[in-house]
This record gives structure tokens, sequence and C-alpha cells, in this order.
């Protein structure tokens, strides 16, 4: 499992091992399995959480007709 | 009765006598307003729609071209109580004489209400509201999508909802029309190219307030079967509160407002940290558990064994855990600070603003006794008035000697005490 993992998806899997985990009746090489991915799901969304930025972008029609993405100027304190 | 024998009788042709109708028909019922309930609605393969309206006693043939449908927003249908308007005419090869439909109105309400409640139950029918269709709005989405119109309120209060609750979200907007005729074909495209660029986790589709003919182009057919269509979670919010448009329906949620919308699809990082935090603590508490469990289960005949095996990885977690735990840490830490930065920004500006800070740089307040009133000016003051000069640790009462008016420069050894 790589940190491309989409943030959400990572809470929701992080939610399951849980629950899993929750059902005591479980072989121990498989909680041992589930723990390990959980806590490298903790972790990746712990950094994710401290990267992402704010960012507002608009999708505008370019010269060439492409279209293209550009920060987006405030209406009036955005970008503060 | 001698006329009609007379030689002299003049004989029309059918046309002419048809032709001579139809100029009376034609010069003395035109722009004329109809009222009748429609019968024998069908639409032609010319795409021209016939019906008749009737009422106790009487029939009117009814013919409403196609170039003037989309004048009309609702659906016709059979036993629909209308009022029409347009021209009389004749149709020459039939000598049947119609109305020409320019214009159709229901009777009793408006037709953009008839033209809604029409579409909501035609696209209920087709199951374009059923909650099994209905795509799960992300709990936690990275970025996020707006439709709407890159100058309008309901864009604004989005972004200020987003900034307010988590700063750290990425907004896309695909900016549309949001009123007017052209507004639904617009809705669509951007659906379609959000679809298309697959870049947002959840789609937020509104405007702000306005009546019903502004919010129409969330009533649109296309606007609805678009929003199905869409593979990205939709939220709806049009208008205020109390509107309700199809996309509301059709889409995977509906907010209330386009600030509502935001609230619903943003989470507060602290919270998130929060949750991660329980979650991972829970994980912790769990697999200790279950290893305890275990190890009480095996542990009359093999308990040496078991505790060698995972004493090392347990260990190993226990490091992992450590990390993480620092991990959480910092960046509540750094969250703090941020905040604590701030506010002493904000205690600098308010030290540099407060008098006593001026006091530790030497200058004074002189006050005019006995009332207290501060001395801006040497009018107010005249000789042998009493006045206190307050200085950084105490003060002192004085008496005038002199009062010399000007520029403040320093003209005696005494010092100027105004600053």
């Amino acid at each position: 499992m790589s940190s491309t993992i989409a943030f959400e998806d990572a809470l929701k899997r992080l939610e399951e091992i849980v629950k899993e985990l929750e059902n005591g009746d479980i072989e121990i090489e498989k909680a041992l399995e589930l723990f390990e991915e959980g806590t490298r799901l903790a972790r990746i969304c712990a950094k994710k959480l401290s990267q992402i930025e704010r960012r507002v972008e608009i999708l505008k029609k370019g010269e060439n007709g492409e279209d293209t993405l550009e920060l987006f100027q405030n209406l009036d304190n955005d970008g503060e | 009765m001698d006329t009609i024998f007379n030689d002299k009788r003049s004989i029309l042709s059918v046309t002419e006598l048809t032709r001579s109708i139809k100029s009376i028909l034609t010069n003395n019922f035109f722009d004329i307003w109809v009222r009748g309930e429609v019968s024998n609605y069908k639409t032609a393969t010319s795409g021209h729609k016939y019906f008749s309206l009737k009422d106790e006693n009487s029939l009117l043939r009814a013919v409403l071209f196609k170039g003037y449908q989309s004048n009309i927003k609702f659906e016709l249908e059979d036993g629909l109580k209308v009022i029409v308007h347009g021209n009389l005419d004749l149709f020459e090869k039939r000598g049947e004489y119609q109305i020409i439909v320019d214009y159709i109105e229901p009777e009793g309400k408006g037709a953009l209400q008839l033209a809604f409640e029409q579409l909501k139950e035609k696209l209920k029918k087709e199951g374009l509201f059923d909650t099994e269709h209905k795509k799960p709005i992300p709990a936690f989405p990275e970025t996020i999508g707006v439709i709407t119109s890159a100058t309008g309120a309901a864009l604004r209060d989005i972004l200020n909802v987003t900034r307010r609750r988590y700063n750290n979200i990425h907004i896309i907007i695909y900016p549309t029309l949001v009123q007017g005729e052209e507004a639904a074909k617009s809705i669509v495209d951007a659906i379609k190219k959000a679809n298309e660029r697959k870049e947002v986790d959840v789609i937020i589709l509104g405007r702000g307030g306005g009546s019903i003919e502004d919010l129409w182009p969330f009533n649109e057919e296309i606007v609805a079967r678009a929003i199905y269509e869409s593979d990205i979670p939709i939220i709806s919010a049009v208008g205020h509160e109390i509107d309700f448009t199809i996309s509301d329906f059709v889409a995977d949620l509906r907010a209330p407002t386009p600030s509502a919308a935001a609230e619903l699809v943003v989470r507060n990082k602290e919270e998130l940290i929060k949750w991660l935090r329980d979650r991972y603590n829970r994980l912790i508490i769990l697999m200790d558990g279950i290893i305890e469990a275990k190890r009480e289960k095996f542990s009359y005949y093999s308990f040496e064994k078991l505790s060698r095996e995972f004493e090392g990885i347990i260990n190993q977690k226990a490091l992992e855990l450590d990390d993480l735990s620092k991990d959480l840490h910092m960046l509540m830490e750094s969250l703090i600070n941020a905040k604590r930065s701030r506010f002493d920004t904000l205690i600098a500006k308010l030290n540099a603003l407060s008098p006593l800070e001026t006091l530790t740089r030497g200058f004074a307040i002189v006050e005019k006794l006995p009332d207290g009133k501060p001395i801006f000016s040497v009018n107010q003051i005249f000789i042998s008035d009493n006045v206190k000069t307050i200085l950084k640790d105490g003060y002192f009462i004085s008496s005038i000697k002199e009062i010399i008016k000007g520029k403040s420069k320093t003209k005696t050894n005494s010092g100027d005490l105004t600053s």
C-alpha cells in the first residue's frame, strides 16, 4: 500500500481494520497483519494532513482552447 | 329563393368561398385568448403538436408548431385545463379552421409550477430519485469541485465556510451560468467536464437564492439527467432552505444552502487529528487485548514459545507506535504554534497602540485640573491653571506660568511636555 492511496480510502480502511480487530475471535497472524496495516495507514493520514494546503483553482479555457486550471483570484478576502 | 334561379346569380368556386371565409376568419380572430380543456393531444412525426380544445358544448382544433414549443415549459396532456393564445386560420384543403397556438398557460397554477410537478413525476417514475442510485458522499474529500457562477454569492459562501473549517482543502471551481436560457446547457457541460477530468472527490452544484425563474435551470431535464449520470457524487445546493428543485431530488444529497453543502463535506482539521488518534489508540488497545487473550489460551503448554515468538514483533511495534505518537504530537503542536504566533502579533499591535507604551518612550500625558481632561492644545489652558503631568512611573501637579503659542519646538529649558 503506497502513500498515493486516497485520504478518504485510507480512513475508511483504518475504520474497517479497527472493526475487524474488535472481533476478538481472530487468528493472531491475521491480527498482526491488520495491526501493521492500520498503523501504516494512520501514519500516512497524519502525514497527508500536515501536507495538504489550501488551494482554490478555477477551470478556464486557455488561449489555445485547452482547459487549464488557474489559481482563483479572491472574490473578497479569500487567500488570506 | 328567386335569386338562386336568377341568371345573374354569381357562382363561387369552393376555393373562392373558402378563401373568402379564411379572410374573414383571419382578419377578425387574431391575437385571441381561449380557455378550454385539452383532448386528442398528439405529436406528429413533423414535430408539430395537434390537439383540440373543448368545453361542455364546443370543440376547437388547435396546432402548436414546433417553432413555438420552446415557449412552453410544461407538457401538454389530455384533460389539462389551459388558456391558449394564437390566431385562427383555415386549412383550405380540408375546409377546417383551427387556432395556431403560440403560447399556452395552465389554468389555476403557474406554468413553471406545473412543469416542475410534471418533470418530478416523470423522473420519479423512471427511478432517477431512487435511493439505491445515490452515491455515498465521501466523509473526508481531499478535493472538492464547485459548479456555480464564478462571481456568485454561492461560491463566496462556500469559500468562506471551507476557509473557516478546514483551511487545507483543495477546491476546483467549474464556472457556469446559473440563470437564463443558456444556463442548463452550461451546467450540463460543467458536470460532464468534471467527470472527464476526474480530479475531485465530490461536487457541490448550486447557486444563491432567487425567483423560481432564476432557479429554473436546476429544474431542467437535461440537468437532472447529467446529475444522474455523474460518477462523482453531487450535492445539490440551490437557493434557500425553502427552495426545492429537481436537481435536489436527483442529486446524491440535498443541502439547504451552498454554505450548508460546504459544511457537510469539510471536516475540521483538529477533529480529523483527534479522529485519527482515537482510531490509533483503539488499534493498540485491541492488539494488546488479542495478544493477551491468545497468550492466556496457550499459556499452559507453550507460554515460553509464544512469548519468544512475539516479543520481537511486539517490541518493534512499540517503537513504531512511539514514532507515530510523535508525529501526531508534532502536528498538533504546529497547529497550536501557528495560532500562538498569530496571537503574539495581535498583542504586539495592541501594545503599539497603548498610551502606556508611549510613556515608556519618554512622552507624557498632560491633563487639566480639576476635571482631568487631556490637553492637546495651548488654547485649552490659561496662566495659573493647574495641570497634572503623567509619566510612566507617577505624576506631578504644576501651575502654568507662561503660555507661548506657535510650533511645539522647545524655546525654554523647562521642556515641552505635550507630544
